[in-house]
């Protein structure tokens, strides 16, 4: 076949199925929900899971409810690679697609979650980005169209700090003990740093914060750096193969590994699978629980991988990643439920699901309802608050399996939220937005 | 018979010195960009604008460049990407200091600000070359992303360690920021690219291009007729930089919006230079055709299989349409090495004796 | 002001002289990193040193031998056999890209044969994740992976077999290339292309076996990065780790990747650990460059490159 004979081909079969999607039944009752996935390229060991987890949790509610009360749910899945300019193409391609365009656009990457920042309240499709992004968007009266809920890296750095602290034997014994921070030298790398900074010099413990370049593969000097230290802790902000070499670097240089703590993107099945049995004791901060233990999974696997209709391989369920993945779609489910309430059992638009997500109250009794009691934490956002200020967990790798292996742990609100109010007037000027008023709300 | 000059006699040097000698390319041209400004804004939907045509034109400017530096004056660099930053994190300094500024204005500052590193930059060029020259601009790649990176002062202070197009408005349109429209930013960058590109194709036929091209084809031969070396070298860093850092600036407040040090890596000083190459080593008509190339034909692949009717999962649509991607560079490599813009030309050629070719 | 200078010129080294453990730690870690350096650079000094290509895929290739023999092993064959199997892989791929890229662009420039290796990049990546998947692979060669201290300095044993493995390696590679009449033959081609064609030597052959030996490299690149970080697509990246090193040996020498190896290696360590906390770090990457930067400036060909004389 020659190109011109295939161009052609592709010429008649757009022109025969244009018109037969325009006479398709007036607005059948679905809604549309873009996927910016990244299955390709160096970070898709992390991608990879997120999406399946995304896809399954989608994939059960049309199947086992027929969708959220009778209004199915579609998507379409577009690579990034986790590059900002292909997240633009797919973000352009697909924010209008169906009845009603885009619901709810989840960027899971830094840089594409900048670029559709300023983007959300002109196209009015709200910015779902679920512990990650911009952390001063979190102040809701300055970034009406961006969710971080249900916590943000500032206060996973106090949750963290908190943990050290209580690992320690109270919030008094951090004086003096050493910490350091590996960070990836980037935006996202960074986030933690002035958090902990603030820590440092309220708790009185010595903070080192170490760099590591892009993409990370080569870290001897920062790990010769951690051996004269000789920290206490270590926290790591890290992205890519940068965890496993650091994973890998830890365990090979004798450090103690419960004493490395990754955080939430730093702490996944595949960041510690090249380590081996060295990795053993590394923990990460994380959301909600690993594991396929909870009723949702046993639905998944039921009405989804029995049924041939899984987004990946049934081994990976439960994976750190996978849940995570899990949760961001059923909060997202969440949202638009909570938006029906309001707006009736119909498909949405995104500005409707942005009162929805806003409204958002997920009460103890309702993730019963869910299947994921235990799961993850109840959560309610409101107005001024997208963050929610969840608590964050500590889970423990223990060779096969992540294990958690704390409580709850509250992040500190007094200081993190300051922080996030001082930040969010900021970066809301930089944007020309204005403050609004939350009293009038609703 | 398509494309015929017979009987067109030039009568004075003006011109037969003329950009486009030949009427009927001289009205190609200017339809073209007539029909460029037109159409498009009236016609294309917001996808189409903001995630094909925009980013076409910026790189575009920035292929210009580049092939200024890598095709005329024979200086390999790698630093695009760095010298493109330059000109983003000197725009956004400068329009936040004096938001009165006509961003137009900002942009060709920035332009110069990153002409007088792009000039730095190139000093080793006097005495390193080839391949080794295109390490040592890694050097300035490297250093300017990890000084933006480093240094809050770039950035403003900003928490969130990015730099952000505000709402910038010419002439009463707004266009730069959240609130610009597709089309006027399409437009800004299309005049842009336009000027730029009537400026580096006179540029290359007068003294300043040819003392280029004769350092570029021999430098001690162009040497020992006069052509200075220093002042030929460092022109054609400061100039391509300049292009560059325009480009860099319109990147971030006409395309993303919004941008980290990571928009600028290694990867797009890699993908400017791909353009240039693929497109035409010295040759302005190439550095748009390379850059439509390598702008192109990742979203037709992508999109190739959709439209008909082939439903693929992502990821091995992406991997085959990397597959393809990296096959058809080497094909188009192996079919004309001097790239698409000799391509075109032959196709002129054949067309000028078409349907009769003897 | 003063107080800067001190942190450049006296701080560091009181530091050094301070501790000479771990001094000596700084030293052996940058001389392990350079040496992994050098593993990815001597590919690229191969196939410049006889074909003139600079072969931008060599990182590519890494990343395609490593998930090769890494999928091997996981589908259950012995790692012995999957190190054949992989070898001959390889060698096919030299083959093809022989057949394929090479020879129909024969006597074009430099920079074309630059970018035709960029679009087999993209077309290794490709296939390679498509065949392999992209997970995060464990690879499990038997190499132990554990520290001891000799005289309070800590040694890593991983990182020590990869010393000494890059240095058979390069051992090897020069009885090859001096001893053996493929060897010489290889030299003739990369003196002087026409003259060896002239005298019989049949330059495709020579070809492919450069091509098969920079594979052969790859692999054990692959193996000894895939150890460090789990075989995954980031291991294509590291190509750009060696640039510096390639820069500062030059493009031709085989012992000049080593030697550039070891200075980049060590440089970038001691700069990062005495220097970088002055400029708040991460200076590495950028450091490497300078470094080969300032060197190339009073040698423009490299430490061990060609000289190259200049005539109208």
């Amino acid at each position: 076949m020659t190109l011109k004979t295939l161009m052609s081909g592709a010429l008649a079969a757009a022109l025969v199925a244009g018109p037969m999607a325009a006479a398709a039944p007036a607005q059948p009752k679905e809604m549309f929900i873009p996927l910016l996935v990244y299955r390709t390229g160096p970070y898709a060991p992390s991608g990879i899971p997120i999406a399946n987890g995304f896809v399954d949790y989608f994939t059960l509610l049309n199947e086992r409810d027929g969708g959220i009360n009778g209004v199915k749910l579609t998507w379409e899945e577009c690579e990034t690679q986790y590059k900002t300019d292909l997240g633009i193409e797919c973000y352009e391609k697909l924010k209008g697609k169906g009845p009603t365009g885009a619901a709810v656009v989840n960027p899971y990457s830094t840089g594409i979650t900048y670029q559709l920042i300023p983007k959300a309240s002109v196209d009015k499709v709200p910015v779902f980005s679920m512990g990650y992004g911009m952390t001063a968007a979190a102040d809701g009266r300055w970034f009406p169209w961006v969710f971080s809920f249900p916590t943000t890296y500032w206060s996973q750095a106090s949750a963290v700090i908190r943990y050290m602290a209580q690992q320690e034997g109270g919030m008094d014994k951090l004086r003096g003990k050493k910490i350091v921070h590996i960070f990836h030298n980037s935006p996202y790398g960074k986030e933690a740093n002035p958090t902990l900074e603030t820590l440092a010099r309220q708790m009185g413990f010595e903070l080192t914060l170490l760099a590591v370049d892009h993409p990370g593969q080569e870290q001897g000097a920062t790990w010769l750096q951690v051996r004269r230290i000789n920290p206490d802790w270590i926290f790591m902000s890290g992205w890519g193969v940068m965890n496993q070499v650091a994973v890998k670097e830890a365990a090979s240089k004798g450090f103690k590994m419960d004493h490395f703590i990754g955080n939430w993107w730093s702490a996944n099945e595949s960041d510690v699978v090249p380590a081996g049995d060295g990795a053993k004791g590394y923990k990460g901060a994380t959301f909600h629980a690993p594991g396929t233990n909870f009723k949702v999974h046993a639905d998944l696997f039921k009405f989804v991988y029995d049924k041939g209709k899984g987004g990946g391989n049934k081994d990976a369920v439960g994976e750190a990643l996978y849940n995570r993945g899990l949760v961001n779609a059923m909060l997202s489910a969440e949202a638009i439920r909570t938006a029906m309430t309001k707006y009736g059992n119909k498909p949405l638009t995104g500005e409707q699901v942005r009162w929805g997500m806003e409204n958002l109250n997920l009460t103890e009794q309702r993730l019963e309802q869910l299947g994921v009691k235990g799961f993850t934490h109840p959560i309610k956002v409101t107005c001024e608050d997208h963050e929610g200020n969840g608590p964050v967990l500590i889970q423990q790798w223990d060779g096969k399996k992540w294990t958690i292996v704390s409580d709850w742990i509250s992040p500190m609100r007094d200081v993190v939220r300051a922080k996030i109010e001082t930040a969010a007037v900021e970066e809301g000027k930089k944007l020309g937005y204005a403050m609004r008023d939350c009293a009038k709300e609703k | 018979m398509i494309y015929r000059e017979a009987g067109q006699f030039r009568t004075t040097y003006a011109s037969d010195q003329a950009i486009f000698p030949i009427p009927q390319d001289r009205w190609f041209v200017v339809f073209a960009a007539v029909a460029a400004f037109v159409i498009p804004p009236l016609a294309a939907n917001e996808y189409w604008l903001q995630a094909v045509l925009i980013p076409f034109l910026i790189y575009s400017l920035a292929a210009i460049g580049l092939n200024l530096l890598t095709g005329y004056a024979g200086q390999l660099s790698l630093g695009t990407g760095g010298f493109m930053a330059v000109g983003a994190y000197a725009a956004f300094k400068l329009t936040t200091a004096l938001p009165q500024l006509n961003i137009v204005v900002v942009f060709l500052l920035s332009g110069l600000i990153a002409a007088g590193v792009g000039l730095v930059f190139g000093i080793p060029s006097l005495r390193i070359k080839g391949f080794y020259l295109a390490v040592a601009t890694l050097a300035a790649q490297f250093f300017l992303l990890w000084l933006f990176n480093k240094v809050p002062w770039f950035v403003n202070y900003a928490s969130s360690g990015t730099i952000t197009a505000p709402n910038r408005s010419v002439l009463g349109v707004i266009v730069t920021g959240p609130n610009a429209t597709a089309s006027v930013r399409y437009v800004t960058a299309l005049a842009l690219v336009v000027v730029g590109a009537l400026v580096a194709k006179n540029l290359v036929r007068g003294r300043v291009g040819r003392s280029w091209m004769a350092i570029r084809d021999r430098d001690i031969a162009a040497e020992i007729i006069g052509v200075r070396p220093l002042r030929t070298k460092l022109l054609a860093f400061g100039i391509s930089s300049f292009y560059c850092g325009v480009a860099g600036a319109e990147l971030v407040f006409l395309y993303f919006g919004s941008a980290e040090t990571l928009a600028f890596d290694i990867t797009l000083s890699f993908l400017v230079l791909f353009m240039v190459i693929i497109g035409g080593l010295g040759s302005i008509l190439g550095s748009f055709l390379g850059a439509a190339f390598i702008v192109l034909v990742p979203i037709f692949l992508t999109n190739a299989p959709q439209a008909m009717g082939l439903s693929l999962p992502v990821a091995l649509q992406k991997q085959f349409e990397l597959m393809v991607f990296g096959g058809l560079i080497i094909f188009f490599l192996i079919v004309e090495p001097h790239g698409l813009a000799r391509l075109w030309q032959i196709t002129k050629e054949k067309l000028r004796l078409w349907p009769f070719p003897h | 002001m003063t107080e800067l200078l001190y942190g450049i010129a006296v701080a560091p080294f009181k530091d050094m002289a301070g501790s000479p453990a771990f001094f000596a730690e700084v030293l052996i870690g940058g001389v392990f990193a350079g040496l992994m350096y050098s593993l990815v650079a001597l590919g690229f000094v191969l196939i410049f040193k006889a074909s003139g290509v600079f072969n931008f895929a060599q990182g590519a290739m890494v990343l395609f031998a490593a998930l090769t023999l890494v999928g091997l092993i996981e589908r259950g064959v012995p790692v012995a056999l999957a190190l054949v199997l992989t070898t001959a892989v390889m060698v096919a791929l030299a083959w093809v890209i022989e057949r394929v890229v090479l020879r129909p662009l024969v006597n074009q420039e430099h920079i074309i044969l630059f970018m035709a290796t960029i679009g087999l990049t993209f077309f290794l990546e490709g296939f390679g994740e498509m065949v392999w998947g992209a997970n995060v692979k464990k690879l499990d060669i038997g190499i132990p992976d554990r520290s001891f201290i000799v005289a309070g300095i800590q040694i890593n044993q991983l990182e020590l077999s990869a010393a000494v493995t890059s240095a058979v390696l390069v051992a090897v590679l020069a009885v090859f290339f001096q001893r053996t009449r493929i060897g010489r033959a290889l030299r003739a081609v990369a003196d002087d292309h026409e003259a060896a064609l002239s005298i019989g030597i049949p330059l495709k052959t020579i070809w492919m076996i450069v091509w098969s030996v920079a594979g052969i490299v790859a692999i054990v690149a692959g193996i000894m990065w895939g150890a460090k970080s789990g075989v995954q697509f980031s291991l294509s990246l590291i190509a750009l780790k060696s640039l510096p090193v390639l820069i500062l040996g030059g493009f031709t020498s085989v012992p000049g990747a080593i030697v550039g190896g070891l200075i980049i290696g060590v440089g970038e360590k001691m700069g990062e650990v005495y220097w970088g906390p002055l400029v708040g770090g991460a200076i590495e990457n950028w450091f490497a460059y300078v470094l080969a930067l300032a060197f190339l400036l009073f040698r423009p060909q490299g430490l061990f490159g060609e000289k190259i004389i200049e005539r109208v």
